[in-house]
């Protein structure tokens, strides 16, 4: 049996040997042609963000602002379908706030798809803070009709949808760019297609998003934080962590609460265990200070001194 | 079970008398896992487990159940059952989320730890076979059940990932493709797979459970094994299962249980893809479909056949793959060394710590993007793989001469303090503290 796995073990190795061969032969006759994407990509930038670390928190008015920029700027053609506006009071809202915020038209502007109680046609209505909060376009084909066939992604889960979380989205917030000169000297093929954008931190590097954030002053903050570009892209890129892990706060708190108990438990659980194993240890190797040969020698080298005991 | 001086039950308390004479459950637990399992004294930290991977599978069962209580098996609900009703709206339902997901990546470490022990220490040797196989048994079902588990989300990778593995199949010829459609109840993973992955997802566990009192029941027979590989001998070289080694499983799972909540509170999602958080497209392949990084060495098997040789290389990298886990079951007549310990074989050693080398480069590879060179490691990392086991390891055994034994394991833990317990030569000495280290 030995023999016969021997070989099947030999089988594989020389078939792997001359898979090896042939894909350095292929390599060395013909190496795969250099990507723009490969050479001209990016990482995210370093940036930092309240709720990074163990004890990350979210800093509330930072989130509002990031809603704003949201409602104001991004809603347009991102749902934010797995959110409902009752989470708002994860930003510090109270209910009231929350109501006057989905359904007064002043902040909200797109309403909720429902039936006509009358007719029973398809119809809209007001949201609701019990409502999740409505796309803007009724189906996949509306979507991808608006935007040169591109579909604009939903934007609930994007910070968990992409390596580098809210660096990500705020790198490709701000990283709109003309096309190096250098990119298009070595790949001539590589020019960025019409209704693309340049963008390095994009994977293939073209997005078909247009820059959103353009201007200083997009919207109005209103407490009063100057809205630039990195600001407004900062705020609605934390906002952006907060749709897409709400209990971000109760799972850092309840994680350091585990913590604390779990090593309090170790350190009894291994003294518990030092105790019970001391003994046994005792009866192997004779070195126990209550070993019964150790006793009559402390009772030896104590009468010797004339100490009673 | 094993030994003679094994402490029968005696029960304390009539109701517990009242209760053994009837069904004597208590006496079975009381022989398995408590005071009347004699288990060697010298066990080191490596011993701790498989008792840590029943920890993990309870986790995983009792968070699962209450998962599945909120979680839709259906095409258009899944992605949403668990991201917005199981990860928002239920009370700690993001923590069940987590605990479960991340429980699955810290099962399979823990069964990785328990397996490469079991290498070292040549736990799969008579008379431990049905052991070892038993486990290998378990470890199948795991896998199968992790892979159902991660396609329940109905993401991306759940989506390809399960239209991947799935297609394994195809690569036979004739059967290949009427299997994969029948596995699949479809030409491609949709509704009627997800419904029967659910359904499998939710009964593997329990038949793991089943197996796992098996490998614990076949265990019992010989009695654990020891570092030196020594046989017991008397009374002298066991301790009480309980309270000696409940005591040191306790400490210890509290600390790797630590290790765990760690991950699973602060980094919840390092050890997942971020495309599981992107609905399943059947439109859209992802860049790089990689599995869990628990299959990553298998995947690194199955990508380095890029041939055509004889057979499709497709079909050399799929019989590839499953036999590199069969072939753990021909293992203890592969390995014929009447020496268990992999502390007094000195080649064996040596071949053993290049075979974990290389499984982790394996994967490595398998979890990185395909280029020439991950591919050339990938292959180099395979062959390795099954010339050792299949050409070397039966070579060593027949070649090898091993250090002397210590004469017994209670000798073994004195490591040489007594002249009376010194080992028989300097060697032994060297491997009798190699042995007891933890």
């Amino acid at each position: 049996m030995r023999i016969i796995l021997g070989f099947i073990g030999g089988v594989f190795a020389v078939v792997l040997l001359i898979s090896l061969f042939s894909n350095l032969a292929t390599y060395f006759r013909a190496p795969p042609a250099e990507l723009a994407q490969s050479v001209f990509h990016r990482e995210p930038k370093e940036v930092h963000f309240s709720s990074d670390g163990p004890f990350g928190k979210f800093d509330k008015q930072q989130l509002q602002r990031g809603l704003q920029v949201y409602t104001e700027v991004c809603s347009a053609c991102h749902s934010l379908k797995l959110v409902a506006f009752r989470d708002l009071k994860g930003l510090g809202y109270n209910e009231a706030q929350i109501k006057n915020y989905a359904g007064s038209g002043q902040y909200w502007k797109t309403e909720v798809p429902s039936i006509n109680p009358d007719t029973g046609e398809p119809s809209t209505r007001k949201a609701l803070p019990s409502d999740n909060f409505p796309s803007p376009y009724a189906n996949e084909t509306a979507a991808r009709a608006a935007n040169n066939n591109a579909l604009p992604p939903d934007l609930s889960l994007i910070t968990k949808a992409r390596e580098g979380g809210g660096a990500y989205v705020y790198s490709l917030l701000t990283g709109f760019q003309p096309q190096p000169a250098e990119l298009l000297k070595r790949f001539p093929d590589a020019k960025t297609p019409p209704n693309l954008h340049y963008n390095p931190y994009f994977a293939n590097l073209n997005l078909a998003m247009p820059p959103p954030l353009t201007t200083e002053g997009q919207v109005t903050y209103a407490d009063g934080t100057k809205p630039t570009v990195d600001q407004m892209a900062k705020d609605v890129a934390a906002f952006l962590v907060w749709t897409a892990e709400p209990n971000l706060e109760s799972r850092h708190a309840a994680g350091i609460a585990v913590a604390v108990f779990l090593l309090f438990a170790s350190i009894l659980g291994y003294l518990a265990y030092q105790d019970i194993w001391y003994g046994s240890k005792r009866a192997v190797r004779v070195t126990g200070p209550l070993e019964p040969k150790n006793q009559a020698r402390t009772r030896r080298a104590k009468a010797k001194q004339g100490v009673a005991g | 079970m094993s030994f003679s001086w094994a402490k029968p039950y005696e029960p304390k308390n009539p109701l517990m008398r009242w209760l053994d004479e009837r069904l004597p459950l208590p006496r079975v637990v009381y022989g398995a896992i408590g005071g009347g399992y004699p288990v060697p004294r010298n066990l080191n930290y490596f011993w701790n487990f498989g008792v840590l991977a029943g920890i993990f599978l309870t986790i995983q069962i009792l968070t699962g159940i209450v998962l599945a209580m909120h979680y839709y098996a259906t095409v258009d609900g899944a992605f949403d059952s668990v991201n917005k009703l199981i990860m928002r709206d239920v009370n700690a339902g993001w923590l069940l989320r987590y605990a479960h997901m991340n429980g699955a990546s810290f099962f399979f470490l823990v069964t990785y730890i328990h397996i490469f022990r079991g290498l070292y220490y040549g736990s799969y040797k008579a008379p431990r076979e049905l052991v070892w196989m038993l486990g290998l048994v378990i470890y199948l079902l795991m896998m199968a059940t992790g892979f159902m588990g991660y396609v329940l989300p109905w993401g991306q990778m759940s989506y390809w990932g399960a239209q991947v593995i799935t297609g394994f199949f195809s690569a036979f010829p004739l059967v290949g493709e009427p299997i994969r459609q029948w596995l699949l109840g479809g030409y491609a993973p949709d509704q009627a797979a997800l419904t029967r992955f659910f359904s499998l997802h939710y009964l593997l566990p329990f038949v793991i459970a089943g197996v796992v009192i098996l490998h614990i029941w076949a265990l019992h027979i010989p009695g654990s094994g020891n570092p030196t590989g020594v046989d017991v001998k008397d009374e002298k070289d066991t301790v009480p299962f309980h309270p000696f080694y409940t005591a040191k499983d306790g400490w210890f799972a509290a600390a790797f249980l630590l290790f765990y909540a760690l991950v699973t509170y602060f980094a919840p999602n390092y050890l997942g893809h971020p495309d599981n958080y992107i609905p399943a497209n059947p439109l859209a392949t992802p860049a790089h479909i990689v599995p869990e990084w628990y299959f990553w060495p298998f995947y690194a098997i199955l990508r380095s056949f890029t041939v055509d040789f004889v057979l499709p290389a497709k079909l050399w990298g799929v019989l590839a793959m499953f036999f590199s886990i069969l072939l753990l079951f021909f293992l203890p007549w592969i390995d014929k060394s009447p020496v268990r310990s992999g502390s007094y074989r000195p080649v064996f050693k040596r071949f053993f710590w290049l075979l974990v080398i290389d499984v982790i480069l394996l994967g490595y590879v398998g979890g990185a993007p395909i280029n020439a060179r991950n591919v050339a490691l990938g292959q180099i990392g395979a062959a390795y793989y099954f010339l050792h086991f299949l050409v070397i390891l039966p070579l060593v055994s027949a070649f090898e001469t091993p250090d002397p034994l210590p004469n017994s394991i209670s000798e073994s833990v004195l490591h040489g303090e007594k002249a009376e317990a010194a080992p028989a030569g300097r060697k032994a000495r060297r491997g009798g503290s190699v042995a007891t280290a933890g």
